[in-house]
């Protein structure tokens, strides 16, 4: 990091005057426990770092049961966790959130910036897609919602155009029966990256009939992704042991995943079935007390 | 195009403090190269290790994964804001009693880190005090050690 400039703009409209001088390859500074890495190893290139931690927009940090959440770009992982009300409403995402490295890293890192740095094994990512959640990008040509679903395209790729950036992540609130899980395996118990991730979000009626379901898989495939068979499985019965093997199987018949140090492919498929009925388990448990 | 250059103003162990530095330098080569503050190590920079770690804000960072420019009008401590004067801070004198030091390079960062617990969490579990330190790494003691004379500190800071 020979030549840099560093602005920290206090308004996303400024923000993106600067990401606009594209000669510069201007890069969104949130948390930076990805980018700075990733500059000095040269992974990534950049004459120019926007630091986004000053501008209010994208420190918007609400969550309630009426209006659900609202995560601005610059939130850390670590004012996620303690948020009052954010674990009680979405707890798998915040128990993905607080997996994420070590306190240091927690901190400083986003979930924006989880999400765009674009690894398949970002924590949060499929517990965002298990809640269907969007976000707000803004650039030049103004804003755009787009699914969570659809912000990654493949490894260390988005679909965000030069120039924009993630000012908010919007989840819905969660509906009455509903709850989330988002359970990872590791070799170890801390400090490590995702063997597999599961995320799932169950609704339940009053009679435990399941009404809806989202399950998402990571570090399976070049992206998290929605596994939708295993998911639409559910639906229409009961959670029981029957029906959550069954999505165990789907989910471990839907991961795509490469053998790599983590794991073998058939370890990972493997594993995705097994995370996938205690993430599903888990959801439903929650979701029963909600009723 | 050179390195801009920027003039920042913080407060650092309790000192207003200006320096210039550029733009491409880290939070951690700023306080070592130009500030003097030598107390805060250089381990793996990619926020591994824990042993640049300071505390921004009263949050406990990674200073090799902080660009300077960034504290511009933040509170930093580092380790040397730990002893008042001579006088040791009780996680340092734990520190030596239990012997949680071999080398001493990941010393810094453990005590700066423990320090950022026991202000949140002034009575941790020793599972507690675990997880906070996952992200500080020591090759010589094996932990246990550290993790005693942390719980002792605190018990220690809990009974003055």
């Amino acid at each position: 990091m020979h030549e840099l400039q560093y602005s920290s703009p206090t308004s996303v409209d400024e923000a993106i005057e600067i990401l606009a001088e594209t000669n510069q390859d201007p890069r969104v500074l949130a948390g930076g426990t990805d980018l700075l890495i990733q500059l000095r190893a040269g992974a990534r290139h950049s004459r120019h770092l926007v630091d986004v931690k000053r501008i209010p927009e994208m420190n918007v940090l609400h969550a309630d049961a009426r209006t659900g959440l609202r995560l601005g770009g610059a939130v850390s992982c670590a004012l996620l966790c303690e948020h009052p009300a954010a674990g009680d409403l979405y707890p798998g995402l915040v128990e993905a959130a607080a997996l994420i490295g070590s306190t240091q890293i927690q901190s400083r890192a986003t979930v924006a910036g989880n999400l765009c740095n674009g690894s398949p094994a970002a924590d949060t990512t499929p517990a965002l897609l298990a809640l269907n959640a969007s976000c707000t990008i803004a650039g030049q040509s103004g804003r755009r919602e787009v699914p969570a679903s659809e912000v990654v395209t493949a490894p260390g790729r988005t679909v965000l155009a030069p120039g924009e950036l993630v000012v908010e992540i919007r989840v819905p609130p969660p509906t009455r029966g509903s709850a989330d899980a988002y359970h990872r395996l590791i070799p170890r118990t801390e400090m490590d990256i995702a063997v597999v991730g599961v995320g799932a979000s169950l609704t339940l009626d009053e009679g435990g009939t399941c009404t809806g379901a989202r399950i998402a898989l990571g570090a399976v495939g070049p992206r998290a992704f929605l596994a939708t068979e295993a998911a639409a499985s559910l639906v229409g019965g009961p959670i029981d042991d029957a029906t959550i093997a069954r999505a165990g199987e789907l989910a471990s018949h839907a991961a795509q995943p490469i053998s790599d140090k983590r794991g073998s492919a058939e370890y990972r498929s493997e594993v995705a079935g097994v995370l996938t009925r205690r993430v599903v388990a888990q959801s439903a448990d929650r979701a029963r007390k909600t009723l | 195009m050179r390195s801009q250059k920027l003039h920042l103003r913080t407060r650092l162990n309790g000192e207003d403090t200006e320096f210039l530095c550029e733009a491409r330098q880290t939070l951690l080569e700023v306080l070592r190269e130009d500030l003097g503050q030598t107390g805060t190590k250089e381990g793996c920079s990619t926020g591994d290790c824990g042993s640049c770690s300071v505390i921004l804000d009263g949050r406990v960072v990674c200073s090799c994964l902080v660009m300077a420019a960034e504290i511009d009008g933040r509170n930093v401590e580092t380790v040397e804001g730990l002893a008042d004067g001579d006088h040791l801070h009780p996680l340092q004198r734990k520190f030596l009693e239990h012997a949680a030091l071999q080398c001493g390079i990941c010393t810094p960062g453990f005590l700066v880190a423990a320090r950022a617990l026991i202000d949140r969490n002034p009575d941790p579990t020793e599972e507690e005090v675990r997880y906070h330190l996952a992200g500080n790494l020591c090759r010589c003691t094996g932990y246990d050690k550290i993790v005693r004379a942390v719980l002792d500190a605190a018990a220690e800071m809990r009974s003055n």
